[in-house]
């Protein structure tokens, strides 16, 4: 057997094993051990949660621990009326009212420095390494640090006060952060165009600008609102006496040995995911309406 | 103050962006519609002379007219200009329609006008049946007809095109260009068109502006500028020439003889210029297509310059055969041969061969 037919022959041999493989659509080994890995992560990750919604609907009977005692929605109701249980609408209409300042303040602020940001500017760079220092600074400690000012000025603190101030300070690094990368992607030959177009600088803004960046400016708006809602070290030493939602749960943990505790935290999740997939929502409703407009109308 | 008329003046304009001039001290008359093109490297200040002329930047000397006005702080619509950029820059988020319809959007005219008008306009461009498409949805061709009309839908008398057809494939070019003089003609305005396409510029054109380092080297009809350089830039840029240097050793009243390193006894017209003396180096050029091949030993016509050189390479291009010859000095020289001229009696690579061609063909650059 001459090297040529020796060759072609291995050619053979190797058509017919890549043929195999893809016949069966085999997997290597290390793909099952990967997929077994992720699905501990997922278990590690939401089982503890799921523990806890499970066990919140319990009977009257029911403790803090497993096993599972009876199914009702008592201590849903115990939680919207035993005053023992602490202030929970209170707190949550707090922690809303503040989620939503806290947005709408992120919101605005991350916009107006992604557009500033765009171009370099004296001690452009002393600002962003500020900004990001917020953003690694230890909560607590920032926290106490405000409360602490608040006092030596002789100030109330306040969760719509200090609280909104300590959470901005998270917030809102975030928000421009995640901010930059959508405007990366801002072609400034569009906002020229428009200039060019005989638009205003007003108008740029409203037809342009905010259009475009939209989705990315719900996404900044998610992000405020879900750092705020559960936002617990830098809102301790800075609420002042009325809790917030996380607080008022945080003291439960230390006095409440019911199951409505769990009972608190199904409805807290639920809400938080009701926020997040409105808002998930929007950015789908926008990004379809911009590729229906076409095909619809024709 | 009103602009009715599209013809520019520049007028001693320069632009510096931090210490670095882009523009040197240009001036320049571009009639009321015309078709011009700026040709030059990147870097060259083409599209900075654009982007003055539209208003989104402002020159840090001299003066720019439009329509006999000077236009110093006005902008882009007062101007009566508009631009298509070099990516087209259409909104992403609106319909073809929506954005052909936005100038008049900002002008505050109702969604039910404004239609109207821009329906109109996506007739003229052949785009009726995309109307209701976003951007994305478009191929290049199709974006730069919405680019266009876009960009025209406010009766601008001044269009400029940055760099137009350089998003596009090779096919595509050559029929929007076609396309972009066509609708100059129908519009009947000033385009003002940056290209570092010389092929682009000397098909487009009515005038032709080569430029380099901030400065204008050379403007002109295309068939000016391409046959007749002024100097070796312009020459070498525009290409379809063989520059090189030489000496002059002969000078006689209507022409002189220049001696180059590979070459001897060259015999160029002067065309009126007086200025040169035995001894002077110079640059010539020759057209490619000027140049004939003939077999070694063969006569010459009388007020020929000949070469004799050897053939290098052979490539076919179609309608003619592209010859390169020993280099003259450094200069490359090449010879553009008709196809079936060349076939009647062809030559192959390592012949030894004269390069000929009439005196009065050769032109002495400055």
């Amino acid at each position: 057997m001459n090297a040529t037919q020796a060759s072609i022959a291995d050619l053979a041999k190797r058509t017919r094993r890549a043929a195999k493989y893809r016949d069966e659509n085999r997997r290597p080994w290390t793909f099952w051990v990967l997929v077994a890995l992720f699905a501990a992560y997922v278990l590690a990750l939401y089982g503890p949660m799921l523990c806890i919604y499970v066990l919140s609907f319990q009977d009257l009977r029911g403790g803090l621990v497993f096993p599972m005692k009876g199914l009702s929605l008592h201590w849903f109701v115990d939680l919207f009326t035993q005053v023992r249980t602490g202030d929970v609408k209170g707190g949550f209409e707090r922690s809303i009212i503040l989620a939503i300042l806290v947005t709408v303040l992120t919101v605005v602020g991350s916009f107006m420095a992604g557009l500033a940001f765009r171009r370099r500017f004296r001690g452009d760079g002393i600002v962003f390494y500020l900004m990001i220092g917020s953003l690694v600074a230890p909560g607590l400690v920032l926290g106490i640090g405000i409360g602490l000012l608040f006092q030596y000025f002789g100030l109330t603190a306040s969760w719509y006060t200090s609280a909104l101030g300590a959470q901005l300070s998270w917030t809102l690094p975030f928000g421009v952060l995640v901010m930059f990368a959508v405007m990366s992607r801002f072609d400034r030959a569009w906002e020229e165009a428009a200039r060019d177009l005989g638009a205003s600088r007003w108008q740029i803004i409203r037809m342009i600008v905010i259009p475009i960046l939209a989705p990315g400016i719900v996404a900044v708006a998610l992000f405020g609102f879900t750092l705020s809602y559960d936002e617990f070290s830098r809102t301790l030493q800075t609420s002042g006496p009325l809790n917030t939602l996380p607080l008022e749960i945080w003291s439960m943990t230390l006095n409440v040995t019911s199951p409505s505790l769990y009972a608190l935290g199904t409805v807290t999740t639920l809400a938080s995911f009701l926020i997040i997939g409105v808002c998930l929502g929007a950015i789908a409703v926008m990004q379809k309406r911009r590729s229906n407009q076409s095909g619809s109308q024709q | 103050m009103t602009i009715t008329t599209g013809d520019i003046e520049l007028a001693g304009v320069y632009k510096h962006f931090g210490g670095m001039a882009a523009v040197d001290g240009v001036s320049l008359k571009i009639p009321d519609g015309a078709y011009c093109c700026f040709l030059g490297p990147s870097g060259c200040g083409k599209t900075t002379i654009l982007r003055m002329i539209a208003g989104h930047e402002d020159p840090t000397g001299g003066e720019i007219l439009i329509g006999g006005e000077d236009v110093a702080g006005l902008p882009p619509v007062q101007r009566r200009t508009a631009m298509m950029f070099q990516s087209y820059a259409l909104f992403p988020h609106l319909s073809v329609r929506d954005n052909v319809a936005f100038p008049l959007r900002v002008r505050g005219q109702s969604r039910a006008e404004r239609f109207k008008v821009a329906d109109a306009m996506l007739e003229k461009v052949r785009l009726t049946e995309l109307a209701n498409r976003l951007p994305g949805q478009l191929s290049g061709g199709q974006q730069q007809r919405v680019a266009l009309a876009r960009a025209a839908i406010t009766e601008p008398r001044v269009l400029l095109l940055d760099e137009p057809l350089s998003a596009l494939d090779e096919q595509l070019r050559i029929q929007m260009r076609t396309e972009l003089r066509r609708m100059q003609r129908e519009l009947g305005i000033t385009f003002v068109h940056v290209t570092h396409t010389q092929l682009e510029a000397i098909a487009l054109a009515d005038i032709v502006v080569v430029m380099e380092k901030g400065k204008i080297k050379q403007a002109g009809p295309a068939r000016e500028v391409y046959a007749q350089p002024h100097d070796r830039y312009v020459a070498e840029f525009l290409g379809g020439q063989n520059v090189f240097s030489g000496k002059i050793t002969h000078v006689n009243g209507s022409s002189v003889t220049v001696s180059a390193p590979d070459a001897s006894a060259i015999v160029v017209p002067l065309m009126g210029r007086s200025v040169v003396r035995g001894g002077d180096h110079v640059d010539l050029a020759v057209r490619r297509d000027d140049i004939h091949l003939r077999r070694p030993g063969l006569t010459v016509e009388p007020g020929w310059n000949a070469i004799s050189t050897r053939i290098r390479t052979i490539e076919y291009q179609g309608a003619f055969v592209k010859v390169m010859l020993d280099t003259i000095g450094e200069a490359e020289f090449v010879a553009y041969v008709p196809e079936r001229e060349f076939f009647s009696d062809a030559f192959n690579v390592g012949d030894a061969v004269a390069a000929a061609w009439p005196a009065e063909r050769s032109l002495l650059l400055s």
